[in-house]
């Protein structure tokens, strides 16, 4: 990995020497990806609050991931790239608790787990969105990402299904709230409708508001991007950067168009069959052979 | 005129009746995407529950509360027991276990509650309304007025509590996306008991309406069949569309058993008696080539 070195030490920044090389080394050099960062753009990255080490996941005899460890930084844009079939999406998937690895530790906020369950990462403050948009079709756009609010909520069962006085001032608050997203997000004009009978794009913005309906402290974003034309790419980048600014929540995406990747992330981790081939900021990783071998093919 | 008018207010009110049979069908597959083959049989085990435990010589509410409490715990316990073990198994095969339940229930009702036929008394009498009778001579009896009262009420809360709280959102959101609910922290299993809990309570409510009425028997479990053309034309995932559903039948079986005999009977001669026993399938079957998802069902656009 000298070849960083030689590279980044022309423009007088050596520390990124050996950045992708161990999960240790890097956790030394963070200080040089925040003093960069700091002049580029207006925000902190804080503290490591996801490091996930020895990560091994396989179904049966496929191996989806093998050994792979990174970290995510506090209000950090953290990006994982790769080939179709890279593991990208099982990476995520981990994180969030969806698949539980056989090898591996997690450690989310300084508690270490072997795996996690979906609920109880939401409950800790993740929140996500799918590949393939696992809106709740039948309900309007306003019902889907009131469900955002469901951990949120504090009264019971009982005090719930008699619409009784302090349950119903929380859905009032909870409304309000969401009616922020709404705002945010500029989706007012299809508030009532249902998700089905809307647009790709829009039912991707849409899943985007319910997941911060939650006021994650991390995002996960599946391929925010993808199906949408270049219009509706502009507007999800700028969504995210605002999430990322505005409420300093960290993100964690997975996204194939390397111009958006590049322009929006602070760090990149690459994966390919599996493993971890890269991992740095986006000059870094753009510049690294491995990585463009990846994805240009070995004979270039 | 009078005469049609009585036929389709009686036709309406039993209607509501069947409405609150479809609508714990509707719960269970508003929440979990399953078509319950068991709901039947739930109402028959709660009428059972009542009567077996005033046998044993509780009052009538101390046996409706236990009743309940029965039906909570065969509710949790079908959660448990059957369908955790069978969580993202495809629909198919949770149908085929709701019909193992089915069987189950059938047998273990009588097993602990007794088999012979029992009346349920709710202290309402079977008899016409006084003031209606006299003034338009019209007959409504007493006893469905109140059934369909309290079958009315129910669906109508259950239809706001649908639609207006967090656990009924929670409740369409695991309909829709298991995935996705659980990202969102809502606890499957949870929504699940929940829903199989209201489930049974309303196969209680109807239990004890049809068992007033019929007595409490094995032929309860066939009123669930009744339940069936409600739901075509509702529509699988609608509560109001359970009362519509239910109104609308109810008042075409009754008016259809009445005005039609005496025009097959001039064509063809014979008779056509009990027509209300079939008339609601060929209704709905007739109204599933026009409206394959039913009047207020949800329906899917595939994105091609």
């Amino acid at each position: 990995m000298a070849w960083k070195g030689v590279e980044r030490g022309g423009d007088g920044q050596p520390v990124w020497s050996g950045a992708s090389a161990v999960a240790g080394a890097a956790a030394e050099l963070q200080g040089g990806v925040q003093a960069e960062h700091a002049q580029a753009q207006a925000r902190q990255a804080g503290e490591v609050i996801l490091d996930l080490q020895h990560i091994s996941l396989s179904f049966g005899g496929v191996k989806a991931l093998t050994d792979i460890s990174f970290d995510v930084r506090e209000h950090e844009i953290r990006a994982i790239i790769g080939p179709n079939g890279a593991g990208k999406s099982s990476m995520l998937n981990v994180i969030n608790g969806v698949y539980h690895p056989q090898q591996g530790r997690i450690v989310f906020r300084g508690e270490e787990r072997r795996k996690m369950h979906p609920t109880a990462a939401a409950r800790q403050g993740i929140a996500r969105t799918f590949q393939n948009i696992a809106l709740f079709k039948g309900m309007t756009v306003l019902d889907n990402i009131m469900t955002g609010r469901n951990t949120r909520f504090r009264s019971g069962l009982l005090a719930n299904a008699l619409w009784w006085g302090p349950a119903r001032n929380e859905e009032m608050r909870h409304r309000q709230k969401v009616e922020e997203v709404i705002d945010f997000l500029e989706i007012q004009a299809i508030r009532k409708t249902p998700v089905g009978r809307l647009p790709y794009g829009l039912q991707k913005r849409v899943e985007l508001a319910r997941a911060l309906a939650a006021e994650p402290s991390m995002l996960l974003l599946d391929e925010p991007m993808a199906g949408m034309n270049v219009e509706e790419k502009q507007d999800m980048c700028r969504f995210i950067l605002d999430v990322n600014h505005q409420f300093g929540t960290t993100i964690v995406l997975i996204e194939h168009d390397m111009g958006v990747v590049m322009d929006i992330s602070d760090r990149v981790v690459v994966l390919d069959y599996g493993k971890k081939i890269g991992d740095g900021t986006p000059e870094a990783v753009k510049a690294n052979p491995d990585v463009i071998r990846a994805y240009l093919g070995a004979g270039h | 005129m009078t005469f049609f008018f009585e036929i389709l207010i009686g036709g309406l009110l039993s209607g509501l009746m069947y409405s609150l049979v479809a609508l714990g069908f509707v719960l269970i597959y508003k929440a979990s995407g399953v078509f319950n083959f068991a709901q039947g049989a739930m109402v028959y085990f709660a009428a059972l529950a009542v009567v077996g435990l005033m046998d044993k010589g509780l009052p009538m509410w101390a046996a409706v509360i236990g009743a309940f409490g029965v039906m909570v715990v065969v509710g949790i316990s079908t959660e448990r027991l059957v369908l955790r073990k069978l969580v993202n198994q495809p629909p198919i095969t949770l149908f085929m276990a709701t019909i193992g339940l089915s069987f189950f229930l059938e047998g273990l009702g009588p097993l602990l509650f007794g088999n012979e036929v029992r009346p349920i008394n709710l202290g309402i009498v079977d008899e016409p309304i006084e003031s209606i009778l006299t003034r338009f001579n019209i007959v409504v009896s007493k006893f469905d007025l109140a059934a369909a009262g309290i079958a009315g009420l129910l669906v109508g809360t259950l239809a706001l509590f649908f639609q207006y709280t967090k656990v009924g959102r929670a409740l369409r959101a695991v309909a829709d996306d298991h995935q996705a609910a659980l990202s969102l922290g809502i606890p499957l299993q949870h929504i699940w008991a929940i829903v199989w809990g209201v489930a049974g309570f309303v196969a209680l409510v109807a239990g004890m309406l049809w068992g007033s009425r019929n007595g409490v028997q094995f032929a309860l479990t066939l009123t669930a069949l009744k339940a069936l053309p409600v739901l075509i034309l509702g529509g699988f995932t609608s509560v109001p569309g359970a009362i519509v559903g239910g109104l609308i039948i109810g008042a075409s079986e009754k008016l259809a058993e009445i005005y039609i005999p005496p025009v097959f009977q001039s064509a063809f001669g014979g008779n056509f008696g009990g027509i209300e026993g079939w008339f609601p399938y060929v209704f709905a079957l007739l109204f599933l080539l026009v409206r394959p998802e039913g009047l207020f069902g949800e329906k899917h656009i595939d994105r091609v």
